[in-house]
């Protein structure tokens, strides 16, 4: 974990209100590993206060990418950063998804909603390396919720696109389009990240499948490496007493610990 | 040369910034950041008897320049922080101060017992503030009588000093203070969060879950600093300044305004190293302004 107070950005890329970011930070890069994530500040004034998560999208040559929606107060401060100023960031922070030599040659299902896309890309360079076949499944509610398609596609990547529109791609969720996929594709693994609801379904196929999944989940957090305990969901194997940090024992999970929020009501 | 040790009567700090309970969690996550040697010391997280699992989530929420939080002090409780933290904190050379909280009067009492028999702690900071662990946010600290019962009943068998730490959600503080006093308290922090909280207009639903929250952060900087001075006109005591310090210039008004020491906050989290930062500019001060001991700004306001 490293503070990296100016970390200057060396190119940026918009897309309506989603935006990547490439910043340089050796320290960060070079321990980075997929699913971890930083802490940014989103501008230099104390309003909006807090850092924000965000996944780490790609590293390259001491250079750390982030992609990110324009959501909120935060998120649209950092959109409003330009080539050559500077970033505040701590990283990497958390834990990452599950990787191992095991997968050597085995394929493995990528499934990202919208935003979610952010940390798979990190992932499926790592699973090349680890000579494993990813095949990513991308979805956006329109055409211009899956801006880095065509990224995925210029590197080659097997990749299934959905819009719930139908805007570009097969018409329908994402989740739909994995499961109908099944019936003559065999992941060893599943990694997702998206909506809480897209992340759910994909569980649910994940189970009656027997298949190993790994979610990575969102949440508020006030600092970002465990210290204050604003960011606690109560998983599958937590006492009573003690809630799981999403910062600190995540944002990355297997499947058979979280609790999703519709089976908690 | 300038000296920033402060003397509290009965603790010396090495210099006056110290952390506040909850947002420096047990200080070990903070050494990525801050050299804790550094610190004139750290409060460490609310300790109950036993663990507690805290607040549902969403538990935070950010508003203009401040932060509502409603952990509901999620711990380990005594026993675990005495057998898993205290061992990584004892070569630190600096004041560790446990922030002891309570159901109870007797469950101060009781964590202070328990504690005394533990070595490396300089002194206890009594959580009789914190707004979250009971539903409308009420806790000893609202009434002089209530205050002045859980301080005397700690301070008949506690072998450390006390710091009481009150709460600002009160129509008079200076009473409270001098209830905390006349029960024997050593010191005083000021102050706890701001009972507060925000609505989700989509969803008309509370932020956070808990419905109530305390604020904290630059938001409530001038109101906290307000008590303070209030508060350090009626006391003899000395007393712990917080709430909002994000720079050297907000710990001197708190100095300034009579505290002895200050606590950095919701700080920490947009800059974990904010505490260094702070100490390096107190020493940048006192140096312009030829102040050999920063002990001599302490309630030096001109009115």
């Amino acid at each position: 974990m490293h503070k990296e107070p100016k970390a200057l950005i060396i190119h940026k890329t918009t897309w309506g209100d989603y935006c990547l970011l490439g910043f340089r930070a050796e320290r960060i890069a070079t321990e980075a590993r997929p699913g971890q994530f930083i802490m940014v500040r989103p501008g230099d004034n104390l309003h909006p206060l807090l850092r924000r998560p965000i996944s780490i999208h790609s590293v390259l040559d001491g250079v750390v990418e982030i992609y990110f929606q324009q959501a909120g107060i935060g998120t649209k401060l950092l959109g409003q950063k330009e080539k050559n100023e500077y970033l505040d960031v701590i990283g990497p922070l958390g834990k990452g998804f599950h990787l191992d030599d095991s997968l050597q040659g085995k394929s493995v299902a990528l499934i990202g909603g919208g935003r979610g896309i952010a940390p798979l890309y990190f992932l499926a360079h790592k699973l090349r390396d680890l000579e494993a076949l990813p095949r990513i499944y991308y979805g956006g509610r329109t055409i211009n919720d899956i801006p880095l398609r065509k990224k995925f596609e210029e590197e080659e990547f097997e990749i299934l696109l959905t819009t719930d529109d139908g805007s570009f791609g097969s018409k329908g969720q994402v989740t739909d389009l994995f499961h109908v996929s099944l019936q003559d594709f065999s992941p060893a693994r599943i990694f997702a990240c998206g909506p809480e609801a897209m992340m759910q379904k994909v569980s649910r196929i994940a189970l009656e499948k027997n298949i190993a999944a790994e979610f990575s989940l969102e949440a508020i957090m006030g600092c970002g490496f465990g210290a204050c305990w604003g960011c606690v969901r109560k998983l599958k194997n937590d006492t009573q007493e003690e809630w799981s940090k999403i910062c600190e024992e995540g944002p990355v999970f297997p499947g058979e610990k979280i609790i999703w929020q519709e089976e908690e009501q | 040369m300038t000296d920033l040790s402060v003397d509290l009567g009965f603790l010396q700090l090495k210099n006056p910034v110290l952390t506040a309970s909850g947002t420096f969690g047990y200080g070990v996550e903070f050494t990525p950041f801050v050299d804790l040697n550094e610190l004139g010391g750290f409060v460490v997280k609310g300790l109950y008897f036993h663990p507690r699992p805290g607040n549902p989530p969403p538990r935070l929420v950010e508003t203009a320049s401040g932060l509502i939080n409603a952990i509901g002090l999620q711990g380990i409780g005594v026993k675990r922080f005495s057998e898993e933290i205290l061992p990584r904190l004892k070569d630190f050379d600096t004041a560790l101060i446990v922030n002891v909280c309570g159901n109870e009067d007797e469950e101060y009492a009781a964590v202070t017992e328990y504690l005394d028999k533990q070595e490396g702690i300089a002194a206890y900071e009594l959580n009789i503030s914190c707004p979250n662990t009971k539903r409308d946010g009420r806790c000893p600290a609202l009434s002089p009588d209530t205050t002045h019962a859980v301080v005397s009943l700690v301070k008949k068998t506690s072998k450390r000093p006390v710091i009481t730490k009150l709460s600002p959600n009160v129509t008079d503080i200076t009473e409270i203070a001098l209830a905390a006093q006349e029960g024997g308290s050593d010191g005083l922090a000021l102050a706890n969060t701001f009972l507060a909280m925000a609505i989700d207009v989509e969803t008309r639903t509370p932020r956070p879950a808990n419905v109530f929250g305390g604020l904290s952060g630059p938001a409530i900087k001038p109101l906290t600093l307000r008590m303070v001075y209030q508060v350090a006109q009626r006391v003899q005591i000395p007393i712990v300044g917080i709430g909002g310090i994000v720079s050297g210039n907000d710990a001197l008004e708190y100095m300034i305004a009579g505290a002895s020491a200050i606590e950095v906050g919701t700080a920490n989290f947009v800059d974990p190293e904010s505490t260094k930062n702070i100490i390096r500019d107190l020493e940048a001060y006192c140096r312009k302004n030829g102040i050999q001991s920063i002990e001599q700004i302490i309630g030096t306001l001109k009115v």
